[in-house]
């Protein structure tokens, strides 16, 4: 019949969501919405009902029982009374072991064509003193979470100098600051050669001077992913050519010169609207007689 | 050989001290060292001061001596000393100290500019006068025409690139 059908399917249905309540009363053919609400009221009854035993275990003086703890256990049945938590989710994803082994295809003649290889070997090396465990230690972070400064008198468009690298003495507009905490900063390039490069907060003087960048766009792709510089050391064991690394001459990728321009236009509008700032950004600071760098006001 | 003496009304520029830049009038003199000074118009208030710490200004006001506070500022409004003191040479050599203490980066380069822009036209000028002086030869007159064209002209064009980064001061 259908109707007997229906509930027995509801049965590990309406079981799955609700496994505390454990009703093993059968009830047959009741609507669904009936069923659900007499197998809850079949369970909670029974919880109800459920009474518990006096202590099994008479006291002889305060703190003292007449039976020992063995003795208990036979006496409560424990032997037959052993629950354990229901599997969790994260149980049931940890019984799927990883794999112990792998087979690899081996090269040569008659050699069987493969191997079967453990993926986690046994180590090689046991040293004769354990490494004592550390203390832990409190507030030493990684290099990637340290906070980042910013000093307050560099904001985005404030013109900078350069004090060294091979831009030394140049004054160069500040764009941003990038995650690492080194500075983003552009010439720029037309006016003195100086590309979109990073700069470290320190070794910069920061000039009053601001240009407006409110409306300037930086593409998102500038991090410092892309002006790490790039090292590529694998000498194959050739003894002829160990000096002739692959990255001896840095060239300029066309990436590089279509980032630097679409940033260097917008910047170079706001420019043109100071009236000598483009020779003053053009122009190198230096200090000569007289002058004295905690005297100037910047 | 002295012309400005220590008198009753005497208006003094105060050099150092907590109201150093400000002016002062003497109201009256208490002993060798010391005087009696107010300045209701520049923010001191009635109070003994060192002589040591005062200069002493052209201006001379008129009141009686230990007069009070409301006569004092009275004399100094009828004659105007502020605005007599923002006229001399002496407060606008201040204010340009202030002025070029306090220049940015971007300011010395503006500078830097007028300066070389002046320096290029006066040069230029000169050159084309003592050509002038050397092609005539060695007449007393002409040469003496020539003296004195670029110093009335030095003036006139040391104004315009001085005016020039003062004002883009002034805008900034």
């Amino acid at each position: 019949m259908a109707g007997e059908k229906a509930p027995g399917e509801k049965k590990p249905g309406e079981k799955a969501p609700g496994e505390k309540k454990r009703s093993k009363k059968k009830t047959g053919e009741k609507k669904p919405a009936e069923q659900k609400a007499s197998q809850k009221e079949a369970g909670e009854k029974k919880k109800k009902v459920k009474k518990y035993h006096c202590s099994r275990n008479p006291v002889l003086a305060r703190g003292i029982g007449r039976y020992s703890r063995s003795a208990m256990y036979a006496r409560k049945a424990l032997y037959k009374r052993k629950y354990t938590a229901p599997e969790t989710k994260i149980e049931k994803k940890k019984k799927e072991k990883p794999r112990a082994t792998i087979t690899k295809p081996v090269g040569g003649d008659k050699n069987g064509g493969s191997r079967v290889v453990k993926i986690r070997k046994m180590p090689r090396y046991y040293p004769t003193e354990d490494v004592p465990r550390k203390l832990l230690s409190h507030g030493k972070k990684p290099f990637c979470e340290h906070k980042r400064r910013l000093r307050a008198s560099i904001t985005p468009g404030t013109v900078l100098i350069l004090l060294t690298g091979r831009h030394r003495g140049k004054r160069v507009v500040f764009l941003k600051q990038l995650a690492t905490g080194l500075l983003l900063v552009t010439g720029p390039l037309v006016i003195n050669r100086v590309p979109l490069r990073r700069a470290h907060q320190k070794f910069v003087i920061a000039t009053s001077t601001k240009v407006d960048i409110s409306g300037v766009k930086i593409p998102k792709h500038l991090t410092d992913a892309y002006f790490k510089k790039k090292r590529l050391r694998k000498p194959k064991h050739q003894e002829g050519e160990i000096f002739d690394t692959e990255k001896e001459k840095y060239e300029i990728t066309e990436q590089r010169k279509s980032d630097q321009k679409a940033v260097d236009s917008q910047i170079l509008a706001q420019i043109k609207k100071v009236p000598q700032l483009r020779g003053y950004l053009r122009s190198t600071f230096c200090l000569s007689n007289g002058v004295y760098p905690h005297k100037l006001v910047f | 050989v002295f012309k400005r003496f220590v008198e009753i009304g005497r208006v003094a520029f105060i050099s150092f001290g907590p109201h150093a830049g400000k002016l002062v009038a003497i109201v009256d003199v208490i002993d060798q060292n010391r005087a009696l000074v107010d300045g209701p118009c520049s923010g001191v208030r009635r109070q003994a001061m060192p002589f040591k710490c005062m200069q002493l200004t052209d201006f001379v006001l008129k009141f009686p001596h230990s007069a009070r506070q409301k006569c004092v500022r009275l004399a100094w409004q009828k004659e105007n000393i502020n605005e007599k003191w923002a006229a001399t040479r002496w407060a606008k050599k201040i204010e340009a100290r202030e002025k070029k203490a306090k220049m940015t980066d971007f300011d010395r380069y503006k500078v830097m500019k007028a300066k070389k822009m002046r320096n290029r036209i006066i040069k230029h000028e000169m050159k084309k006068l003592q050509k002038l002086s050397s092609k005539k030869g060695k007449k007393p007159e002409k040469s003496e025409k020539p003296e004195k064209a670029p110093k009335s002209e030095k003036p006139g064009k040391a104004q315009k690139p001085e005016k020039v980064p003062k004002a883009q001061k002034a805008q900034k």
